[in-house]
């Protein structure tokens, strides 16, 4: 399957890996610091041999609700944005979640509030795990910690995306989207031929034939006692995804005392705080989240009986530390650690704070 | 060439908004003094005269008119 | 008593009734509300042209949210004012479909303006339908852009004042300078003849979209009886007298050329009202 290996940048390996997987629209606005993917696809014009339609739109409202238009079709649309942009977007994500529709989204966080700066950060895990939006919805919300990984998860998102009918949040930040790294690249996946679409999304709207109803693809209903069924059937969904499609990578756990939890940009900081503090002779491991919804409770929750402390290390004033907290049920010391504004925490500042907050 | 018309009104689904009643030509639509399930005084046709020309059913917002026509 | 002719009532003689395009649903609009005489002339351009399996309509936020619930063909519920990035996104992925976006003003000229001016501007190949009634309908009847000076709602309870709110806008006629809309028109529904002309005009919306030129936008002038408090024929009364002096119907922009002795620079800022809705 992988075959080919290419440098690129990993805001690059995003735009490849959505001409490579068949995607057939892309719709987005420029914003640091992500313009590359749409940069990237402009230059490689995919629309001149796959066939994929990309748009620069008016703004970020725009684009997402073309991203909603085009993949209420069942066709495998995406766009991408940083972290003003995704707030804007917010709107459209919630109608896209409460309409069940299959996407994809990739939001390069930079330092916020407000403005903010355009160096990287993590400070958008509230927004892209409890809601953002309005109402009780979920993202599948997915974090690449290499440029590899920004170009595997495209692949891994449609298969999401379309099995659970749900938008795919592929969260990272500059650190990553800038980075230039070695990537191995895959085959061209086709885009759906028509039957193909037909079969993988018979909800959408492609032209009602005689032989059924027509398609609706809408978030509303005035029924309270109906929203309530179907508030119940997405909480369903969410909890089967719990279920079977949490990832996450354990280093040195099976033996450590203390184990950072992080993911993305600091995990990476992470593992060589880990590396720094073994040859130092601390048995440190690295609980690394790679789906941060549906978050790993169940393996945080087993961790937590056999490590002594935990140090959440994320860019951001502390916001992944809550739901850690909660899947080890507060059962043992868990603080964290972080800079923010724009700032990577060092790998020596991580094992130092390690060392105060939790080993004393 | 004269025509001879006939409207057939769904008076379950007419909310007696009296526009058929407005544009009628030959004045020969009104509102009832009954009132349908949903408590419109519903349009009926209450005198000979139609010619078949429609514009009630053009009218209509709810789309509950159909024409019958014959050339006489 | 309604009389019945049954010697005429029968199949072969019937020359109008309900198209199919339309469900059977019963629509929740008011009694005399524009917006059920639009939706049954697109919904019979549609079944005339034999493209209901080739058309993906676009609902927007207000009155006519439901409006999927009505058409038989496939449909997409917009967040409020985004229907025409949904279109764009709905023909790009899918030239062979016809697409069509049935938005109000409130949608369309007032939160959805971006969306609306550069859909326009790209000179996406869909087919616009607007339905101006010069206010709030769902939430109620407050001020709308395009609510006359003058003009009372529930947001402007003595009436539209210039210097507070602005003046009404034209969309339409701003839309029809841009490079990218092909066919711009303003009708009305409130007589037969009128409907006929409306449904003229949405026709030739839809046949446009074979020729790849650009956006065919269909103002509908619309009463809003409800919101205006008045009868239903009162309403389309008023309609004429007032609203067609600011918004006049006919066609604007045709094959892509403004047309002659339209002049879309006239600005109507205090046209008096004829009757002072309550």
């Amino acid at each position: 399957m992988a075959k080919e290996m290419k440098l690129m940048k990993g805001n690059e390996a995003i735009a490849r890996a959505m001409i490579a997987s068949g995607t057939d629209g892309y719709f987005g606005y420029p914003i640091t610091p992500q313009s590359e993917v749409m940069e990237t696809l402009m230059a490689e014009q995919p629309w001149e041999t796959t066939g994929m339609v990309v748009l620069q739109a008016e703004s970020e409202l725009a684009s997402i609700n073309m991203v909603y238009g085009g993949a209420a079709t069942g066709k495998k649309v995406a766009t991408s944005s940083s972290s003003p942009g995704i707030s804007l977007m917010q709107e459209g994500l919630t109608y896209l979640a409460g309409a069940e529709v299959p996407c994809l989204i990739m939001n390069a966080i930079r330092g916020g509030p407000g403005r903010g700066t355009i160096q990287p950060a993590q400070s958008d895990y509230f927004q892209s795990v409890k809601g953002g939006g309005h109402g009780d919805y979920q993202l599948y919300t997915i974090a690449p910690a290499s440029v590899q990984e920004m170009y595997d998860f495209v692949f891994d998102a449609w298969d999401i995306a379309f099995k659970y009918r749900i938008p795919v949040l592929i969260l990272t930040d500059g650190a990553i989207g800038q980075c230039m790294e070695k990537c191995y690249v895959r085959d061209y996946v086709p885009r759906w031929t028509e039957e193909e679409r037909r079969k993988n999304a018979p909800w959408g709207c492609w032209g009602k034939p005689a032989n059924r109803g027509h398609n609706v693809v809408t978030s509303l209903e005035l029924e309270s006692s109906r929203q309530e069924v179907f508030n119940l059937k997405l909480q369903a969904k969410y909890r089967e995804m719990e279920a079977k499609e949490v990832k996450y990578e354990a280093l040195n756990c099976e033996d450590a005392d203390y184990v950072i939890v992080a993911y993305g940009t600091s995990s990476r900081i992470a593992m060589k705080a880990m590396q720094i503090g073994r040859e130092k002779g601390l048995k440190i491991g690295v609980f690394r989240l790679i789906t941060l919804f549906p978050f790993p409770k169940k393996e945080i929750k087993e961790l937590a009986q056999h490590v002594k402390g935990m140090l959440c290390v994320e860019m951001s004033a502390g916001q992944m530390i809550e739901d850690v907290k909660l899947a080890a049920e507060c059962s043992l010391p868990i603080e964290h650690f972080g800079r923010f504004g724009g700032i990577i925490p060092t790998s020596e500042e991580v094992l130092e704070a390690l060392e105060k907050q939790i080993i004393k | 060439m004269a025509f001879k018309g006939q409207i057939v009104v769904d008076t379950d689904r007419c909310k007696g908004c009296g526009l058929c009643v407005e544009a009628c030509p030959m004045h020969v639509i009104e509102l009832s003094k009954h009132v349908n399930g949903k408590g419109y005084n519903y349009s009926e046709p209450v005198k000979e005269g139609c010619i078949g020309c429609a514009s009630c059913a053009l009218i209509c917002p709810d789309g509950v008119i159909s024409v019958y026509k014959v050339k006489c | 008593m309604a009389i019945m002719n049954q010697d005429i009532v029968k199949p072969e003689n019937l020359v109008y009734t309900k198209t199919k395009v339309l469900t059977d649903a019963v629509m929740h609009y008011c009694p005399g509300c524009g917006h059920g005489t639009t939706h049954r002339i697109v919904a019979e351009v549609i079944d005339e042209l034999g493209i209901q399996d080739k058309t993906v309509g676009i609902a927007p936020v207000g009155c006519s949210v439901l409006a999927y619930n009505y058409f038989d063909v496939d449909f997409e519920e917009a967040a409020h004012g985004r229907a025409p990035a949904l279109a764009t996104a709905v023909k790009r992925l899918n030239p062979d479909l016809y697409v069509f976006t049935y938005q109000g003003d409130g949608d369309l000229a007032a939160i959805g303006t971006a969306e609306t001016i550069h859909a326009c501007n790209r000179g996406e190949n869909i087919t616009m339908v607007f339905i101006n009634n010069g206010i709030y309908g769902m939430t109620g009847g407050q001020m709308a852009p395009t609510t006359l000076v003058g003009m009372k709602s529930q947001t402007t309870p003595y009436g539209r004042n210039v210097e507070r709110n602005g003046y009404p806008l034209r969309i339409t006629e701003l839309l029809a300078t841009l490079p990218g809309t092909y066919y711009v028109t303003r009708q009305s529904v409130h007589t037969p003849a009128a409907v006929r002309k409306a449904k003229a005009a949405i026709k030739k919306g839809f046949e446009n979209q074979k020729l790849k030129k650009g956006v065919s936008f269909i103002e509908i002038l619309s009463s809003c009886n409800s919101g205006w408090k008045m009868t239903p024929v009162q309403a389309n009364k008023w309609m004429e007298e007032n609203m067609f002096p600011n918004y006049p119907v006919g066609d604007i922009k045709v094959d892509g050329k403004i047309v002659e002795n339209v002049d879309i620079n006239r600005i109507v800022v205090d046209h008096p009202l004829t009757v002072v809705n309550q």
